[in-house]
């Protein structure tokens, strides 16, 4: 009896293990052959298309990129900076904002915990907001545009770490510092910032994968091409190509000053995009699970 | 319910509860409720410095999140981008009017919702699929490199997603219609702009972008079962199979139902990346691409017809405000832990 019980958790194993192979082979399938078209010869590409056994090989595209480096280096600059000015802000103001929430005699915490929990019930919509930033602050084309709008604090993250807070920090800590003659603005930045790093781990996370993966703020506030980071450069790669393919009137795209990289490139200008995020994944994917775990639901 | 009992399990709206969770208690024993009325004073009166700390937080909400909400009377006025904000003339109700008559309310409404109900089923069953086949893997070196594959997609953004989208579908280039299509000796088909296949695309490109991340809360759940119960089971001679219909699935109920009332209170709101990006925008497939974000978006920045994208936007915001109450207090009923308020 008992050996057939094991042999039916033996075969499920084995079988779960053969399905979610295939799954994870098909779920690659689309980026391998991203990756498989980068190193494709521009010629080989145009006869048989995009496909994962190409006749010949070749990094022309990748060489192209890097002689041609100054426009994605510098889109590449405005991500980098963006990512990390607005992730240092994000997680700053966030901590401060859930750090007083988490005080059981701060007067005004449950009536901070629902002006900061309201926003998730209610919001007014991008029209109010694009006329808010764009003409009472005129933040069109500036870097800020990249940063301020939208992410900066969410309520998602301030409950994350203010949770953590609540649970894992006990207050007589903060009670020996006010002993000790420690000012509010101190016991914050010396001691309860410092140990909300757990929590500030995960929200940084999910913050510098928020910029580095937006576009919308791109799309909305931004005119001027030297501010497109990589996703608004991506954008306008392949709006050129929708505009070349309505468009015949070929002289009109030379004075339009249109850059079309061919079609092997814009597969590798795709791929250094993921590029950033595939190697340091890895190392993160603990704290990212955690976080959605803690999160249950897509913020 | 069982779920909050079990010893492991996070609460899954733990986050947004106003009354903090139990384990502070233990923490803090010399809670409010202990002091005296006269310390109590004395604790409140240091409330400024805590607020100073907030402030920059507090002002960032006010100005990103509260002051817009104001500006949904934009909805109610004639907008004129010279004469500004306040200069505009009230129009009354003539923009929701114009909106309503409009062939496009009608689409973007049923497409919102219609995609909605579609990546509600279709992706809480692929989830949990995913999720009990990463359970019975046991080894947690081999769920560790499934999960590493299948959370792939999910960092990817919309705009890289729409360039793999392209690599596959566009006309001249693409790996359908030149490697597929050639085999089966199928003329090429213009994928941007024939309407038919787009629902079953959409579909594909968003199961394919986060069942992963789905399947991770799932798993969650599963791994919070007492594993005393499936022993139990199979002393008593079940199988696999019967113990992943009899036991598993009903012990997921709570988190299914919960977390389906959650997506319910955001069926009026959908992910513009996956209705701008994939479709690259295209003008004819918008019959069964365009939801109410891609309209808003539309009227805004590309009619310029301030008047109407508010008005879509009111519309959208009050439609899903309701949604929202409405599904948490379904919630409620369920399983009050898990309520949002």
């Amino acid at each position: 009896m008992k050996k057939q019980f094991r042999d039916d958790g033996t075969r499920f194993r084995l079988g779960s293990t053969i399905i979610l192979s295939v799954l994870a082979f098909l779920i690659l399938l689309p980026v391998i052959l991203v990756v498989i078209s980068s190193v494709t010869d521009e010629n080989a590409l145009i006869s048989a298309g995009y496909t994962y056994f190409p006749k010949k090989l070749s990094l022309d595209s990748y060489y192209y990129m890097i002689k041609q480096s100054e426009m994605i280096l510098r889109a590449y600059g405005v991500t980098i900076t963006v990512t990390c000015l607005g992730t240092i802000i994000s997680v700053l103001i966030t901590t401060m904002l859930a750090y007083p929430m988490s005080r059981p005699n701060f007067r005004y915490r449950n009536v901070l915990a629902f002006f900061v929990f309201f926003t998730m019930l209610f919001n007014g919509g991008i029209v109010a907001s694009y006329i808010m930033w764009s003409r009472v602050f005129q933040i069109k084309d500036t870097i800020w545009a990249l940063i301020v709008p939208n992410y900066l604090v969410t309520a998602f993250n301030v409950f994350l770490v203010r949770n953590y807070y609540v649970t894992s920090v006990p207050i007589s800590i903060i009670e020996s510092a006010q002993i000790d003659g420690a000012s509010e603005l101190t016991i914050f930045f010396k001691i309860m910032m410092p140990l909300a790093i757990p929590s500030v781990a995960t929200i940084s996370l999910f913050t510098g994968l928020i910029y580095w993966n937006d576009w919308i703020n791109g799309l909305y506030y931004l005119t001027d091409a030297k501010l497109y980071g990589i996703q608004n450069l991506l954008i306008r790669i392949m709006n050129n190509i929708q505009f070349l393919k309505v468009s015949s009137n070929v002289a009109l795209l030379g004075t339009m000053n249109v850059d079309l990289p061919g079609t092997s490139v814009r597969m590798a200008m795709a791929v250094i995009g993921i590029l950033p995020i595939v190697i340091i994944y890895p190392f993160v994917q603990k704290h990212f699970i955690k976080g959605v775990v803690l999160g249950a639901v897509k913020g | 319910m069982y779920l909050r009992e079990r010893e492991g399990y996070i609460p899954l709206r733990s986050r947004i509860r106003a009354k903090a969770p139990a384990p502070r208690k233990n923490l803090r024993p010399e809670g409010r409720l202990s002091m005296t009325k006269k310390k109590k004073k004395q604790q409140r009166a240091s409330s400024a410095p805590l607020l100073l700390i907030a402030a920059p937080g507090i002002l960032y909400l006010l100005i990103n999140n509260y002051i817009p909400m104001f500006g949904v009377f934009l909805a109610f006025k004639d907008f004129n981008y010279r004469k500004g904000i306040f200069g505009s003339a009230w129009c009354g109700l003539d923009n929701f009017k114009f909106l309503f008559k409009t062939h496009d309310a009608w689409v973007m409404t049923r497409n919102t919702l219609l995609y909605n109900f579609a990546f509600i089923i279709i992706g809480t069953i692929a989830a949990i699929f995913v999720a009990v086949l990463m359970y019975e893997l046991g080894q947690r070196s081999r769920v560790k490199f499934f999960q590493s594959i299948m959370l792939l997609p999910n960092l990817l953004s919309w705009v890289v997603i729409g360039f793999i989208v392209y690599a596959f579908l566009n006309a001249d280039t693409g790996f359908i219609n030149n490697t597929v299509l050639k085999a089966l000796n199928i003329e090429p088909i213009s994928w941007y702009s024939t309407t038919k296949p787009w629902p079953f695309i959409l579909i594909v490109t968003f199961l394919w972008k986060y069942v992963g991340v789905n399947s991770i809360i799932y798993m969650a759940s599963i791994s919070g079962i007492d594993k005393g119960i499936f022993e139990a089971a199979q002393l008593d001679g079940a199988t696999k199979m019967q113990q992943i219909f009899r036991i598993t699935l009903p012990m997921l109920k709570p988190t299914i139902i919960i977390l389906t009332l959650m997506s319910i209170g955001r069926i009026f709101y959908s992910d513009f990346g996956l209705f701008y990006q994939v479709p690259q925008n295209s003008g004819r497939l918008f019959e069964v691409t365009q939801t109410i974000d891609t309209y808003v978006y539309h009227g805004l920045m590309e009619l310029k017809n301030i008047g109407m994208s508010a008005a879509a936007a009111l519309y959208q915001s009050v439609v899903g405000f309701l949604l929202v109450l409405g599904a948490n207090a379904l919630v409620r009923k369920v399983d009050r832990e898990n309520a949002l308020f």
